[in-house]
């Protein structure tokens, strides 16, 4: 047999497992055209569904007149609150314990909100239907700043205060105001005044994270289909966790579970946007009902950035204190988070503040408290984690920038100052201040490795003669080194402690091998770019000794793929990933029962060996996988059933803590204000790597998105609550033109908890990436004064620091 | 709603001809009208390039052309490319080089870089990264996208040589 020849390397090689830079099996049908996004479905007879949406941030409605619109040709109905409310279903419930309006109930609270829908025979008449309806507002005072909010007689939300006036309890407890929606705390409140009241050094910073949209190219939409005989309703749609959305649709639609099949077809992208229930999704399943034909929405992109989805929007407020010789004593982080007019955060039900509670950073700190204060304004829900876990991003740029405020306060290199703070690998696993467990991490040999890979000494040398040239009028750029630092929190998680509406946020994956030694898995995940048909197969065919090319991994279909919580908060390999390699292990040890069987060997006496099991201490006798999957379905093996399938649905003891460090090198110009991104050096660790390919491009890829909020990605807001930023002219994706190459590197320290030791990888480098270009920037100025400054460092904005610091003579 | 003009067309080879009212988008056209999906919608503003065909031998965003204006053109989309079994030689390379991710840009990215390449056929990084301006990338940063334009072109180079 060629087999007995063929070298143990060679048949790992083949396999194509875990550590390969497998090409993707996905880029096949993308390449030529065939990908099948929700835009491209077609069903017979289907209508078109829009919005009418608000012109005002805050207004009464009077009347809404449709008879107009129903004449439109090509208009079959147009629905509104009114049409909803016997349902039930004129207000839906959100991820974050709230309720949010479908259809404007006698208000509206943003601009772009959602008054009437319009459905039509095809978008040109639903677009006309629209300009058809009469909507009667009467304007109300609106509030855009969360502090102005908090000290308003203005009620946003009349379902917020009982009959005299006074707030009532929100989801999380009590509310200090009308417009607040809850407090959230963490850590030891007295012990962490009384540690900074007494120190030797403190620092002090507010900082504005400003808001922001998460944007994939594709936008929100869905098709709804009603099938009135068989009393099926199936739901495509863009689709993040398909399965919760099952749950949702069924819960407020009263439709039983096993009668709706939702399916998550090809994601152009999601990045957080694609978590939420958005109305569109609830009014184009009503539509449905009412027409009995299929609906489809589809948001356009000024709907998309004005409605669905926000990220960020934190005011922080933070106290650093330290020894005189940088060792750092304590923590104090305020944030007053603007939530819009509903709160629809994406986070797991117990932190209404996501893991805001990780911004102890990767610094062994000893004592810290945390505040966050949720505050209803008139701008748009949302509050998703945009490439990152739960307001991880947020934690992270408030201590990468505490370091450097504290650094500038101790006169202290920043580097030197991280160094001296890391949490110490002998500390792992490590318990923070504010209650996370570190599972594994080795802070400074990853740090030692960047700064000589970029040669930091010889970068702040190089900086320091730039200033000495700028002064003496020889340049007019200045040079910025941004370091970052970051421990990310991803997989969420432990079935303990996250949840969201109630469900667990396990994940899952079953698998039938083929007689012929080939494969299918499924999972309750749903790869939006992330290649998860490559990797997946990839942790399969190391577990299972089958190649990587012979198994097929599905995704996104309600009615096949077991029960998960989706692909967000890089929890698909953290989470789905150990599912899939411990349903792997019982398809191996039920391999093993057989082997022996074939082999005519106690079950002990085999050993799993690539791709085959073996005969202790007689590699010649074995029996491969692909021989052990046929005789699985044609011997009759005493004891055993036939078949060879596994389901697993996994609870991860723990979360996962990516790391990395980062260092950007910036030229800046004073006059122009215009940022040059010399070089960036992002070192990774994300445990055991899967495929090096694909983790290099999900890094190139976070990075880009960093740069893009840092340097001038924003959705802003005018005093009226109009929004400025609403089509892609005005809000900042980063084209070839501005994006630097990236040189990419790593350390491997796996996770002790997870079954391959893999901890997630997709939204590091955002998380690491802005405060890293943050950092540049503002340290481009440091030598002038400069401590810090909001971002995004757009160009104006730069250019008014430096006006600002006087460089403009 | 307007009157409707009889409107002519080629698209990846094949005559077309329907009536259409003139405020119809050549994107809607395509995707709705004529079942070629591979062009995406991501702005309808001209701003992103998800749309991007070859129209009478230029790269244009057909979500901000009027099927009036693209009366008698020709027209090429992804799918006219290149088939299963003779791929263009930039649909191996994106795949080869992790040029793409989501892949909702793609269709897009590459029907302009066959123009790109067309107009330039040995272009410089700065040369790609300034052409290929006009088209948009959420996922992949673009970094792969410029290595996998350079390696199409240095294979079409190569095959061009190896014919002559
Ligand atoms: S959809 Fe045409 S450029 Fe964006
Ligand atoms: S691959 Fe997702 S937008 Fe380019």
């Amino acid at each position: 047999m060629k087999d007995e020849v063929e070298s143990r390397e060679d048949r790992v090689g083949k396999l194509k497992g875990l550590g390969c830079s497998r090409k993707r099996v996905e880029d096949a049908r993308f390449t030529q055209g065939k990908g099948n996004y929700v835009d491209d479905i077609k069903l017979d007879g289907m209508l078109f569904g829009d919005f009418v949406r608000s012109p005002y941030a805050h207004a009464r409605i009077t009347g809404i007149n449709i008879d107009a619109a129903l004449k439109v040709p090509g208009v079959l109905a147009v629905l509104t609150a009114k049409d909803l409310e016997p349902l039930g279903l004129h207000w839906m419930p959100t991820l974050a314990g709230d309720r949010q309006m479908v259809l404007a109930d006698g208000k509206v609270l943003f601009q772009g909100q959602e008054v009437a829908f319009v459905v039509a025979e095809d978008r040109y008449a639903a677009a006309d239907g629209i300009e058809a309806v009469e909507v009667e507002y009467e304007e109300l005072p609106v509030l855009v700043n969360p502090f102005e909010s908090l000290k308003s007689d203005v009620v946003l939300r009349e379902d917020t205060v009982d009959e005299d006036g006074a707030p009532k309890d929100g989801a999380h407890g009590p509310r200090k105001h009308h417009n607040h929606i809850f407090t959230w705390e963490a850590g030891d409140r007295d012990t962490t005044e009384q540690v900074i009241s007494e120190a030797e050094v403190v620092a002090e910073s507010d900082m504005y994270y400003h808001r922001t949209h998460p944007c994939p190219l594709e936008t929100c939409g869905c098709v709804a289909s009603m099938d009135k005989v068989n009393g099926k309703l199936t739901l495509w749609g863009t689709f993040q966790a398909p399965h919760a959305i099952r749950t949702v649709v069924s819960l407020i639609s009263g439709i039983e579970e096993h009668n709706i099949r939702v399916i998550s077809p090809d994601i152009g992208g999601g990045f957080g946007n694609k978590v939420g229930a958005y109305p569109g999704y609830v009014c184009s399943v009503v539509a449905s009902i009412v027409t009995g034909k299929p609906v489809k929405w589809i948001e356009d992109r000024m709907d998309n950035l004005m409605t669905t989805a926000f990220a960020r929007d934190y005011h922080m407020t933070g106290r650093i204190s330290a020894t005189k010789d940088g060792k750092i004593t304590g923590l104090h982080c305020h944030v007053t988070a603007d939530h819009g007019g509903f709160d629809a955060c994406a986070d797991p039900t117990k932190f209404p503040a996501g893991f805001m509670n990780i911004c102890t950073g990767s610094y062994d700190i000893p004592t810290a408290f945390l505040e966050v204060d949720g505050v209803y304004t008139n701008k748009a829900p949302g509050g998703v984690s945009y490439r990152c876990s739960f307001r991880v991003t947020e934690a992270v740029y408030f201590i990468e920038r505490m370091i450097e405020v504290l650094a500038i306060k101790l006169n202290m290199d920043a580097a030197e100052l991280r160094r001296i703070n890391f949490i110490r690998k002998e500390q792992f696993p490590y318990t923070a201040a504010l209650g996370w467990e570190y599972d594994s991490g080795d802070y400074h040999t990853a740090w030692e490795k960047a700064l000589k890979a970029v040669d930091y000494e010889g970068l702040r040398a190089e900086q320091a003669q730039r200033i000495e040239d700028f002064k003496a009028g020889k340049t007019r750029k200045l040079m910025g080194i941004g370091l970052s630092f970051f421990t990310e929190i991803v997989g969420a998680g432990p079935v303990k402690n996250c949840d969201i509406l109630g469900l667990g946020m396990f994940d899952s994956c079953e698998i039938r091998i083929h007689p012929t030694g080939s494969a299918i898995a499924r999972l309750g995940t749903i790869s939006q770019g992330q290649g998860h048909a490559t990797t997946f197969a990839q942790i399969l065919a190391s577990e299972i000794g089958l190649p990587a090319d012979s198994i097929t991994i599905e995704e996104g279909d309600t009615d096949t793929a077991p029960y998960g919580l989706g692909t967000y908060g890089s929890r698909s390999t953290p989470v789905a990933g150990a599912a899939t390699a411990m349903a792997g292990r019982k398809i191996r040890a039920k391999a093993q029962m057989i082997a022996a069987y074939l082999l005519e060997v106690h079950d002990d006496d085999v050993e799993f060996d690539v791709d085959r099991f073996v005969v202790k201490g007689a590699p010649e006798r074995f029996k491969t996988m692909k021989e052990i999957a046929f005789a699985a379905y044609n011997q009759a093996i005493p004891g055993i059933e036939p078949g060879l399938e596994a389901v697993s649905y996994y609870d991860p003891p723990n979360m996962t803590y990516p790391f990395g460090a980062y260092v950007c090198v910036m030229d800046i110009d004073v006059d122009t204000g215009v940022p040059e991104i010399r070089r960036f050096y992002a070192l990774d660790d994300c445990g055991t790597r899967i495929n090096p390919m694909i983790i290099e491009g999900q890094v190139h890829g976070g990075l880009t998105e960093a740069l893009a909020v840092a340097l001038g990605q924003e959705i802003a807001y005018d005093d009226m609550g109009n929004v400025k930023t609403g089509t892609l002219m005005d809000f900042f994706l980063p084209t070839a033109w501005e994006v630097p190459n990236y040189e990419t590197d790593h350390t491997v320290t796996p996770s002790p908890h997870h079954p391959i030791g893999a901890k997630g990888v997709g939204e590091s480098p955002h998380v690491g990436g802005v405060p890293c270009f943050s950092n540049a920037v503002q340290d481009a100025f440091r030598p002038f004064g400069n401590v810090h400054t909001n971002m995004p460092h757009d160009h104006w904005r730069i250019w008014k620091t430096a006006h600002d610091l006087g460089l403009h003579g | 709603m307007g009157k409707k003009m009889h409107i002519q067309m080629t698209v990846n080879g094949k005559a077309e001809e329907f009536l259409a009212e003139p405020r119809e988008l050549l994107i809607y056209t395509l995707r709705e009208r004529l079942n070629i999906t591979g062009p995406h919608i991501g702005c309808e503003t001209s701003h992103c390039g998800a749309c991007t065909v070859t129209l009478n031998g230029k790269s244009v965003k057909a979500c901000t052309v009027f099927v009036a204006q693209a009366d008698g053109s020709e027209i090429t989309t992804i799918e006219g490319l290149g088939t299963p079994d003779a791929l263009h030689p930039l649909q191996v390379a994106f795949k080869e080089h992790h040029g793409l991710q989501c892949g909702y840009c793609t269709p897009g990215m590459i029907t302009r870089a066959t123009k790109l390449l067309e107009e330039n056929p040995n272009p410089t990084e700065e040369e790609i990264r300034f052409g290929m301006a006009g088209n948009i990338c959420r996922c992949t940063g673009y970094q792969n996208i410029v290595k996998s334009i350079k390696a199409a072109a240095a294979e079409m180079n190569a095959a061009k040589e190896a014919a002559e």
